[in-house]
C-alpha cells in the first residue's frame, strides 16, 4: 500500500512535467518574453534596451530549452523552462502582473471557494443518491418516467440560465437573499444559500440519471435476487445491498473531484461575487494575466492527480478484493 | 454576387460530404441499416432527429456566403459586404435596426427619450419604432402558419409517395416525424411572415432584431457541436487504436499524452489556448480582410482548441475496446492468414468501434453547444462581434439588472438553445440505448 502510493506519486512527476511543458509552450513560445516586456512596459516608446533590462530583472533573459553558453548539465538546467518548472514544483507561483504574490492570494481565496463548493458537493451527493434510489424503488412507474423526462430537461438548460433566473427570482423579485457578496463566518451563510441551491439544482438532471443507471445495473444481479428470496423488503434490499454495492462505481466518479473542489466554480463565483479561486481565474483570464492562469493550470492538475490517487486508495478501503 | 466561402464554410461542407459518403457506404451493409432502424423506431428519436435536421438546415443556409458586387438602394446591401443565404432571406431585418430596446411586437421604444416639441419644450416620450408596420396580427400569423403548413405538407406528400413507390415494409414511426416537421414549418412560417411587420422577439441594446440574432446564432452553435468532432475523432481513433493494438512503448507514450492533457482542468486549458491565440491574432491583425473573416478564424481556432482538449476520454475508451477486440479469435485468425497490421486495424477493429464513436459524438454535441455559452461568458468563446447564444446571454445578464427588465434576449437565446440541446440529448439517449452492448436485453 505504502509502496504503491510512493509509486503513484513518482508517476505523477512526469505528468506534471508534461503539464508544465504544455503551459510553457502556450505561454512562452507564442507569447515570447519580448512580447511580454512590450505589453508590460506599454506599447509606446519601448527601446530594445528597456526590454533587455526588463527581461533581466524578471529573469526572462535565458534561452527557452537549451542554453549554448552554459557548461555541462547547465546547458539544459540553466534555461527558462527548467527554472520556471522548478519554481512551480516548489509552489512558488511568483507575482501577478499587478505585482501581488500569487501563492498568498491562492491561500486566501481557497476558503471562500470551499465554502461554496463543499456544501454544493455534499448536498448534491445526498440529494442525487436519494432521488435515484427513490426512482429505482418505483422503477417503471409514472413517477420514474416523469422524473426522467424532467432530468433530461434540467440537463438541457445552460447553467448560466439557472444562475440568472435564480438571481432575478430569489434576490431581485422576492428579496429572500442578497444578490451577491461574501462575508466570513456565520454572517456569510445568507450569501452562499443561493449559489449552493443553484449548483445542486443544475447538477440534478445528470446526477440522478447517472446514479439511477448505476443502481439499475446492480438490481439485476444475482445477489439481489437472493436477498429478495430471503424475504427482505425491497427497501432493505435497496439500502443495504444495492447502495453498498453501488458504492464502488460511485467512488470512481466522486473521489476524483474532491480535491478539485478547492478550485471552486468559475461561473458561480464570478456571478455571485465570491472572492474565491474561480473568480480569481476569470479575472486573470479577462486581464490576460498569464502568470495567474499558469499557476491555476498547475494547481488544477496537481489536485486532479491527487484525486486519482485518492480514488485508488479508497478502492482498497471499500472493496477488500482490490489489493494494491 | 460572387460565391465567397469562409474557412468554416468549407469545413462544414467537407463534413457534410464525409457524412453523405459514410452514410452511403454504411447503407450498403444490412447490419448497419438494421441498427439505424432500431434507433429510429422510437417516436422521440424520430421527432428529435427532425428538429436537429431543421437546425442543421439553418446552419447550412448560413454557411454559403456571397460577396456583394451589385449593391444598390433597392436590395439594401453594401458594396463588398459578405452575406449568407440566410442573410438574404432575412434582409428586411439585417440592416434596418432600431435605435435601442423594444419589446416583442412593440410599436414604440421600450424606454422614454427626450424630444423637443414645436413649442420648444422638452418632453419624455416613447418614440415610435422606424421599421414596424401595425397590421392585423391574427391574420398575418394565420397566413404564415398556413403557408408553412402548406409547404410542409408538400414535402411530406413527396416523401410519402416516394415511400409508397419503394414499397418498403417500414416499422418506423414516420407520423411523429411528419407532425414535428409540419409544426416546425408552421412555427417558422408564422414568425417569418410576422417579421416583415414586427420585431417578433424584440430588439437589443443597439436596436438589432433579436430573432435575426437568434437565427444567426444557430450556425455558431451547430458548428461548434459538429466541427469539433472533425478534430476529436481522428486524434482519438488513431491514437486509441494504435495504443490498444501495438501495446508496449506506443501504449505508454499515448497513455502519458492523454493522462497529461486530461489532468489539466478543461476550461483553463481552453482559456490558455484562446488567450495565446488572441495574442497571435493581435500581432498579425493585417491578415484579415474583414471583421467577419477575423471572427470566422477565431471560431475555427476555438473549434480546434475544443477538439484538442476533448479527445482524451474517447481515446481512453477506444483504447480499452481495442485491447479487448485485439484478443478475439477472429483477429488472431486474420493475423494467422498473414493479413497486414494496417488492414487488421482498418477492417477488423475500427468497424467494431463504431458504436463507441457514435455514442460519444452524440453525447458530446449537446455538451459543446452548452460549453460555448459558458466560454463566451468567461471571455474565451467566439468573437464578441459574432452572433452566438453565449454572447446573447452575456449581454442579457446586464439587461436583467435593468428596471424594468429586458427579458426577451435572454428568453430567445434560452428557447433556441433549449430546443436544440433537448433534441440532441433525447437523440443521443436513444443512440446510447440502442448501441450500448450492455442494453442488449
Amino acid at each position: 500500500m505504502f509502496a504503491y502510493i510512493i509509486r503513484r506519486v513518482l508517476y505523477a512527476i512526469p505528468i506534471l512535467i508534461g503539464v508544465n511543458l504544455i503551459t510553457f509552450m502556450l505561454f512562452f513560445m507564442l507569447n515570447s518574453p519580448d512580447d511580454m516586456a512590450r505589453a508590460q512596459l506599454g506599447a509606446k516608446q519601448t527601446t530594445p534596451a528597456m526590454i533587455t533590462a526588463w527581461k533581466a530583472e524578471k529573469g526572462y533573459d535565458k534561452p527557452l530549452f537549451y542554453n549554448e553558453k552554459a557548461l555541462g548539465i547547465e546547458k539544459v538546467t540553466d534555461t527558462l523552462f527548467v527554472q520556471e518548472s522548478l519554481k512551480l514544483f516548489a509552489f512558488d507561483f511568483g507575482r501577478s502582473d499587478a505585482n501581488r504574490d500569487i501563492g498568498r492570494e491562492i491561500r486566501e481565496r481557497m476558503g471562500p471557494s470551499l465554502s461554496i463548493a463543499l456544501p454544493t458537493f455534499l448536498i448534491a451527493l445526498v440529494t442525487n443518491i436519494s432521488l435515484a434510489l427513490l426512482l429505482v424503488l418505483f422503477r417503471g412507474s409514472m413517477l420514474d418516467l416523469s422524473m426522467m423526462v424532467a432530468a433530461v430537461m434540467i440537463m438541457s438548460v445552460s447553467g448560466l440560465f439557472y444562475i440568472i433566473l435564480g438571481q432575478v427570482l430569489f434576490s431581485k423579485l422576492w428579496h429572500w437573499v442578497p444578490i451577491s457578496g461574501y462575508a466570513h463566518g456565520w454572517e456569510g451563510v445568507k450569501f452562499i444559500l443561493l449559489p449552493v441551491f443553484i449548483g445542486v439544482f443544475a447538477g440534478l438532471g445528470s446526477g440522478v440519471r447517472w446514479y439511477r443507471a448505476i443502481f439499475l445495473e446492480q438490481i439485476n444481479q444475482d445477489y439481489v435476487r437472493t436477498a429478495r428470496a430471503k424475504g427482505l423488503s425491497e427497501i432493505r434490499v435497496l439500502f443495504t445491498h444495492v447502495l453498498r454495492n453501488g458504492m464502488l462505481p460511485i467512488l470512481t466518479g466522486v473521489v476524483v473531484i474532491i480535491p478539485s473542489l478547492f478550485m471552486g466554480s468559475l461561473i458561480m463565483e464570478s456571478f455571485f461575487g465570491i472572492p474565491g479561486l474561480g473568480s480569481y481565474t476569470i479575472d486573470a483570464i479577462n486581464a490576460q494575466d498569464f502568470a495567474i492562469v499558469k499557476a491555476m493550470v498547475f494547481l488544477g492538475s496537481v489536485l486532479y492527480i491527487v484525486g486519482l490517487i485518492l480514488t485508488d486508495i479508497s478502492y482498497t478501503l471499500f472493496d477488500p478484493r482490490v489489493t494494491l | 454576387m460572387t460565391l465567397h466561402l469562409l474557412l468554416t464554410d468549407i469545413l462544414v461542407w467537407v463534413l457534410v460530404l464525409l457524412f453523405v459518403l459514410l452514410g452511403w457506404r454504411m447503407g450498403r451493409s444490412v447490419q448497419i441499416r438494421r441498427t439505424w432502424h432500431r434507433i429510429f423506431r422510437s417516436k422521440v428519436a424520430m421527432a428529435s432527429a427532425v428538429i436537429l435536421l431543421f437546425y442543421i438546415l439553418f446552419a447550412l443556409l448560413d454557411s454559403v456566403h456571397f460577396r456583394v458586387d451589385n449593391a444598390n438602394e433597392k436590395n439594401a446591401l453594401r458594396e463588398g459586404e459578405i452575406v449568407s443565404l440566410l442573410d438574404l432571406g432575412m434582409l428586411h431585418r439585417k440592416h434596418y435596426s432600431e435605435r435601442t430596446y423594444s419589446a416583442p411586437f412593440a410599436l414604440r421604444e421600450y424606454t422614454k427619450s427626450t424630444v423637443v416639441d414645436e413649442q420648444g419644450r422638452a418632453r419624455q416620450r416613447y418614440l415610435p419604432l422606424c421599421y414596424v408596420k401595425d397590421g392585423d396580427y391574427i391574420r398575418q400569423s394565420v397566413l404564415g402558419a398556413g403557408l408553412g403548413l402548406l409547404i410542409a405538407l408538400g414535402f411530406i406528400l413527396v416523401h410519402w409517395v416516394w415511400r409508397r413507390k419503394r414499397e418498403e415494409e417500414t416499422v418506423l414511426p414516420w407520423l411523429s416525424a411528419y407532425i414535428t416537421f409540419a409544426l416546425l414549418f408552421m412555427l417558422f412560417g408564422c414568425m417569418y411572415v410576422m417579421s416583415f411587420s414586427y420585431h417578433v422577439l424584440g430588439t437589443d441594446k443597439v436596436g438589432g432584431d433579436v430573432l435575426y440574432a437568434s437565427l444567426k446564432s444557430i450556425r455558431t452553435g451547430v458548428l461548434i457541436g459538429t466541427l469539433t468532432t472533425l478534430v476529436t475523432l481522428p486524434l482519438a481513433v488513431v491514437l486509441g487504436v494504435s495504443a490498444g493494438y501495438f501495446r508496449g512503448w506506443v501504449d505508454d507514450v499515448i497513455q502519458y499524452l492523454y493522462t497529461t492533457l486530461s489532468s489539466i482542468p478543461g476550461v483553463l486549458l481552453i482559456a490558455a489556448g484562446v488567450l495565446t491565440m488572441q495574442v497571435v491574432m493581435d500581432q498579425y491583425a493585417d491578415w484579415f480582410a474583414s471583421t467577419l473573416e477575423r471572427s470566422d478564424l477565431r471560431l475555427l481556432f476555438l473549434i480546434v482548441i475544443l477538439g484538442v482538449t476533448s479527445w482524451t476520454s474517447l481515446c481512453r475508451m477506444v483504447r480499452a475496446e481495442t485491447l479487448r477486440i485485439a484478443k478475439m479469435d477472429y483477429v488472431t485468425a486474420a493475423r494467422a492468414f498473414g493479413v497486414g497490421k494496417m488492414r487488421i486495424m482498418l477492417r477488423h477493429i475500427v468497424p467494431n468501434l463504431m458504436h463507441i464513436i457514435l455514442i460519444s459524438v452524440a453525447l458530446d454535441f449537446s455538451g459543446l453547444v452548452l460549453a460555448e455559452a459558458v466560454l463566451s461568458y468567461v471571455g474565451v468563446g467566439v468573437d464578441p462581434t459574432m452572433y452566438s447564444w453565449g454572447n446573447m446571454i452575456n449581454q442579457a445578464r446586464l439587461e436583467m439588472a435593468r428596471e424594468p427588465m429586458v427579458w426577451w434576449s435572454l428568453f430567445a437565446s434560452f428557447i433556441f438553445m433549449f430546443i436544440l440541446v433537448l433534441a440532441a440529448n433525447l437523440f443521443s439517449d436513444r443512440v446510447q440505448h440502442v448501441l450500448d452492448p450492455r442494453n442488449v436485453s
